[in-house]
């Protein structure tokens, strides 16, 4: 049994050549716990969760996932194979089927036979609700269809922690909920997650903890109620008013 | 379209031949009619062999080193990057017939310094000075592609767990081939081309033997006249095979 919590970030700083996009970031996320993560944009929230499975690097700064310190190649590879991640563009190889798309990662990477790649996809398939479009191309599926595709995909490599970064941003707003659908039920087996999302329907459905983001600090942090209900900061405020008023 | 444009126009020159003064044209030297025309011929379409040789193996290993050549070029790491863009500058800057003659008459003199003691005939000493001239273009040409797959799906494959050479070879690559194919048949075209090159140190290819044909017959317009047909149905031929697997590869992914 580990100790500690799933993932520690400790003044995590990060530059893209002048501007600052993380500012002296602390983060603690527990095993189990989900975290919903919002602010305006290029407010770094989506550069935080890619720091976290090293998509980007970071300048200075501590990150520990389950235990791992990452500081090298190999640390990197072993974090990888921790955590999962969503993309808003789902990022489905287009070349390959559903199923190819499922089993690439357990076979290549896990050297799973194709026989146990195959029942594990389907089953995460059942999982996310489209089995019966394992032998179809990704471009011949909706959007919806598509990221509930790529939360599969990323199932497959049994990740202890799944990052959403803007899984609902690129839908049409019909396809919105059975992708949200699929996260609330991965939230309530217990998944540790970190979502990026302006979804605040979802946030207070599945969020233990919402984090508001701006300029590339953490401004606010606290459950959906006090988040939502009693806002400390203005600019904090703001936002809500902002996204809540429509 | 094309095809047929060509084929008037080759009617057109050879019937302009049959009527014009005697002393301007003369295809008797290559009628197969005649035994001595039919020898000719023989000789000038027995250059294919080499021709096609050359062109085949001088593309296979120009693909090979530009893949070489390539990868390294796309590090993030600029050391790593140096030696590729040092490589393609200069191979890119040295004209064909100049190399051609440095590796024939000048690199042997280098190997034997070196200890190494190899004869370096036409036939390799052209296919080495295509191949090498030719990689620069091809790893541009892998490049360009291959940076034109989206970051996104380098990014999903780390995410599932694949190193540089898996991503690779079952995520980027497969995407690139479709879009890298087109110039790269444009490249083999080339080749084909400039392997005419090979002729000044003594390769029997094509325009070699339509040269030595000249010296003796004296029919310059005729015998290259028959040598640019030559060329002409090699390219036709390509194009043709490449369109066909353009069309093979477009159906069986779609995108």
């Amino acid at each position: 049994m580990k100790t500690g919590d799933a993932i520690e970030i400790k003044d995590l700083n990060k530059w893209y050549g002048d501007y600052q996009a993380l500012k002296n970031i602390d983060l603690n996320v527990a095993h189990g716990e989900r975290i919903v993560v919002c602010g305006p944009s290029g407010s770094g929230k989506s550069t935080l969760i890619r720091c976290v499975n090293s998509l980007e690097d970071h300048d200075s700064g501590r990150i520990v996932v389950d235990g791992i310190e990452m500081i090298d190649n190999e640390s990197i590879n072993a974090i990888r194979s921790e955590v999962g991640m969503v993309f808003q563009q789902f990022n489905l190889f287009p070349h390959l089927t559903i199923l190819q798309n499922l089993t690439l990662g357990p076979m290549k990477a896990r050297g799973m036979s194709k026989a146990d790649a195959d029942a594990r996809a389907m089953e995460y398939l059942e999982r996310v609700r489209i089995p019966d479009q394992a032998h179809k191309k990704p471009s011949e599926l909706s959007g919806g269809q598509q990221q509930r595709v790529a939360i599969a995909r990323s199932l497959c490599m049994e990740p202890k922690i799944m990052l959403f970064d803007e899984p609902t941003s690129a839908l049409d707003p019909e396809m919105i909920s059975e992708v949200l659908d699929v996260i609330v039920d991965l939230a309530e087996e217990g998944m540790t997650m970190i979502v990026v999302t302006h979804e605040m329907g979802f946030a207070r459905r599945a969020a233990d903890r919402m984090i508001f983001m701006d300029h590339g600090e953490v401004i606010e942090t606290g459950t959906p109620t006090e988040f939502f209900e009693a806002p400390k900061t203005e600019r904090c405020k703001q936002f809500l008013s902002q996204i809540l008023q429509h | 379209m094309k095809l047929r444009t060509s084929f008037l126009f080759g009617c057109l020159i050879f019937l302009v031949g049959c009527n014009a003064a005697p002393g301007t044209w003369g295809w008797y030297v290559i009628d197969p009619r005649t035994p001595a025309g039919y020898n000719n011929i023989r000789f000038l379409l027995n250059g294919f062999g080499a021709t096609i040789l050359l062109s085949v193996i001088a593309a296979a290993m120009s693909m090979i080193v530009g893949m070489l050549v390539a990868l390294p070029g796309m590090s993030s790491n600029r050391w790593v990057r140096l030696p590729s863009r040092i490589y393609i500058e200069f191979v890119r800057a040295i004209p064909l017939l100049p190399m051609l003659f440095w590796v024939f008459y000048g690199l042997p003199v280098v190997l034997k310094s070196m200890g190494i003691s190899v004869s370096i005939d036409a036939f390799w000493g052209a296919i080495i000075t295509l191949a090498i001239s030719d990689s620069a273009f091809t790893a541009e040409i892998y490049r360009s592609g291959i940076q034109s797959i989206a970051k996104g799906q380098t990014e999903a494959a780390k995410t599932v767990g694949l190193n540089y050479m898996q991503t690779m070879r079952y995520v980027i690559l497969p995407q690139a081939i479709r879009r890298i194919l087109p110039p790269l048949a444009n490249q083999f075209i080339y080749i084909v081309k400039m392997s005419a090159f090979a002729s000044v140190i003594g390769m029997q290819e094509l325009t070699r033997r339509a040269n030595e044909l000249v010296v003796t017959e004296y029919r310059p317009l005729e015998i290259y006249s028959l040598l640019i047909l030559e060329y002409l149905v090699l390219v036709l031929i390509i194009s043709f095979f490449v369109r066909w697997l353009e069309r093979k590869m477009g159906s069986d992914e779609s995108r």
